[in-house]
């Protein structure tokens, strides 16, 4: 059974877009990597859900 | 073939003004310097009112190349109270559907008016020149409208009470002064410069190829936005229908590209020719190459000169937030001139269009602004973000909402306080005070289909769901009464405003909604009235 939303679930989708952007700016790519990987991790946490996260590792490969 | 020169379609001509040979300086209520689509709305709307309105335009005619191409349903709505909404309709194509595609494949489509029940579309597609010509046709039509061609404005002086401002003509200069100054002479605005006003914000980097061709083609009335097409790898497209078998497209051609160069008819062909197929027949009509900007003014009211259009604030083009917001500023004046040019409003109900539409600029150049980011990403993290989201898409909902191929415009909410009134009783989701108006199917006595919009009056309109109020109040205040002398037999009035019998809702000139009231309550009203007039 699926659990991990794929429908729009934010207020302001194209505002957190640009704000995720911009938290990249003046980033060296192994600056952004590393960014990318805390934000991966934090969110994971958030989720508070184990499957709901390995669901969205095997979507990521799109 | 040559480059294409931008020909001269319209050709009005220079006649001497009676001001030129005054023996004192004359003096008018209200001059609006650029004879744009804004500048054109702004005196239409005054003169309609009954104000005597000079326009004063530095050439004396309107030039090929569309610019302008897309008008917004609520652009037409004010279009429709200046008595050219259903000509701009009639010669425009009618679209509501936009695509997205990602290489070969469509990835996204939208439909900006998912409803019926309403006048208008969500857009139509029409080259400005065409909109000029039926306001300026327009604008003949009205005996207190003084449309001054090759009338260039070269100083100015701005005093306490009016404004004085000098002219240059084929013969030679005069003065005149007025009290109100209304600067709607574009994204580079001679106004705004002789006033030492910064005009700030970003650059974009990247230049856009844009051509209106001409040509037999079959592709849909749609606006059809492809990211890395075959036929334009690594970069974007954009495709739009216009009138005359004409289409607009754009080229993404990145930021090392030579305008110069770009713009020869040998470069633009094989472009063409590489999208449309070799065997497609494609005239040029207008070809450019430009780079956006998104700008502001700090302040858009400068004691008596009042900035309008893109003279106060500029957008790049995704989304079609130029000469939309424009319109909307222009309606958004003109009654707030008219009421404290009558003595009805308070002084500062000026300040108060500054206020929205300062805000409503925001709005629209963080729209265009992200979009543009979106489109052209800035750095190499950014085209990795955008790239996944377009991935992503391809899969799941949330992530075709994030892309983003330019947001279209839609009018701002001003929200309620200001000049509307907050809400004191409960209401379900539907328009709330502060907010633009949403259209509805009415039927009047007769039993024919009427709109709600063309219901409401162009001063404040009070419309009451099966309550007549008449009788309690002022003369002048116009009263719709649904289930009187209008029916609202689909509902739909009832359902996009939540009203119950004895509902009542107060439309501002402008028709924006700035109050509403489960129950009529006289004082209430008026006072709601005055606080929309800047009494508040």
């Amino acid at each position: 059974m699926t659990k991990l939303t794929t429908t729009t679930n934010l207020t302001n989708p194209d505002a957190v877009y640009a704000a995720i952007i911009d938290a990249h700016r003046d980033l060296t790519d192994e600056q952004s990597a590393a960014f990318n990987a805390r934000m991966v991790l934090l969110l994971a946490n958030h989720i508070g859900d184990d499957d709901i996260v390995l669901e969205a590792l095997n979507a990521a490969q799109a | 073939m040559s480059e294409p020169e931008f020909k001269a379609l319209y050709q009005y001509g220079y006649a001497r003004s009676p001001d030129q040979d005054a023996p004192e300086r004359p003096h008018h209520p209200v001059v609006v310097v650029g004879a744009g689509p804004v500048g054109l709305a702004t005196a239409i709307d005054l003169a309609q009112r009954g104000h005597p309105v000079v326009v004063l335009d530095d050439n004396d005619k309107i030039s090929e190349g569309s610019r302008a191409i897309c008008f917004s349903k609520r652009a037409l709505e004010v279009c429709d109270t200046l008595g050219v909404g259903e000509k701009m309709v009639q010669k425009g194509v009618t679209w509501n559907i936009g695509k997205v595609f990602q290489g070969e494949d469509q990835i996204y489509a939208f439909d900006l008016l998912p409803e019926d029940g309403h006048k208008r579309p969500a857009f139509i597609n029409l080259q400005q020149y065409y909109v000029e010509a039926f306001l300026v046709e327009r604008a003949g039509a009205l005996a207190n409208l003084d449309l001054r061609w090759r009338n260039e404005l070269c100083a100015v002086a701005p005093g306490e009470d009016l404004a004085v401002l000098t002219i240059d003509t084929p013969d030679g200069r005069y003065e005149v002064s007025a009290d109100w100054v209304v600067a709607c002479d574009g994204a580079r605005s001679p106004l705004r410069t002789m006033l030492g006003q910064e005009f700030v914000g970003k650059v974009f980097e990247d230049r856009f190829l844009i051509a209106d061709v001409k040509m037999k083609a079959s592709f849909p009335t749609e606006r059809w936005f492809w990211f890395d097409p075959p036929f334009h790898q690594g970069q974007s497209t954009l495709l739009h229908k216009q009138p005359d078998d004409v289409w607009r497209i754009d080229f993404q051609l990145g930021r090392d590209a030579d305008s110069a160069l770009e713009k020869r008819p040998d470069r633009v062909m094989p472009r063409l020719k590489a999208m449309l197929g070799e065997n497609t027949g494609v005239a040029l009509e207008w070809v450019s190459v430009y780079t956006f900007q998104c700008k502001r003014m700090a302040e858009f009211v400068h004691g008596r000169i009042i900035f309008a259009g893109d003279a106060a604030h500029q957008v790049s083009p995704f989304g079609a937030r130029g000469a939309n917001s424009g319109f909307e500023d222009a309606h958004n004046l003109a009654w707030k001139l008219d009421a404290l040019i009558n003595g009805k409003a308070g002084p500062q109900i000026i300040a108060f269009y500054g206020e929205e539409r300062e805000r409503a600029a925001d709005d629209n150049i963080g729209n265009s602004t992200r979009a543009t980011d979106f489109i052209s990403p800035k750095s190499g993290m950014a085209l990795t973000f955008r790239n996944a989201t377009l991935d992503l898409a391809r899969h799941f909902d949330f992530a075709k909402a994030m892309v983003n191929s330019g947001r279209l415009s839609k009018p701002t909410p001003y929200g309620p306080g200001g000049l509307n009134t907050p809400d004191e009783d409960d209401w379900a989701n539907s328009v709330t005070p502060g907010s633009p108006p949403v259209d509805a199917p009415l039927e009047n006595d007769a039993g024919e289909r009427i709109w709600l919009l063309d219901a409401l009056g162009a001063d404040f309109t009070l419309v009451c769901h099966g309550c007549d109020v008449k009788a309690a109040m002022p003369a002048d205040m116009r009263i719709v009464t649904i289930g009187r002398n209008v029916t609202d037999s689909l509902g739909l009035f009832a359902q996009r405003y939540d009203t119950r019998p004895g509902s009542c809702l107060l439309f501002r000139p402008d028709q924006y909604l700035c109050a509403r009231w489960r129950h009529f309550d006289r004082d209430k009203v008026i006072a709601a009235q005055q606080r929309a007039l800047g009494f508040g």
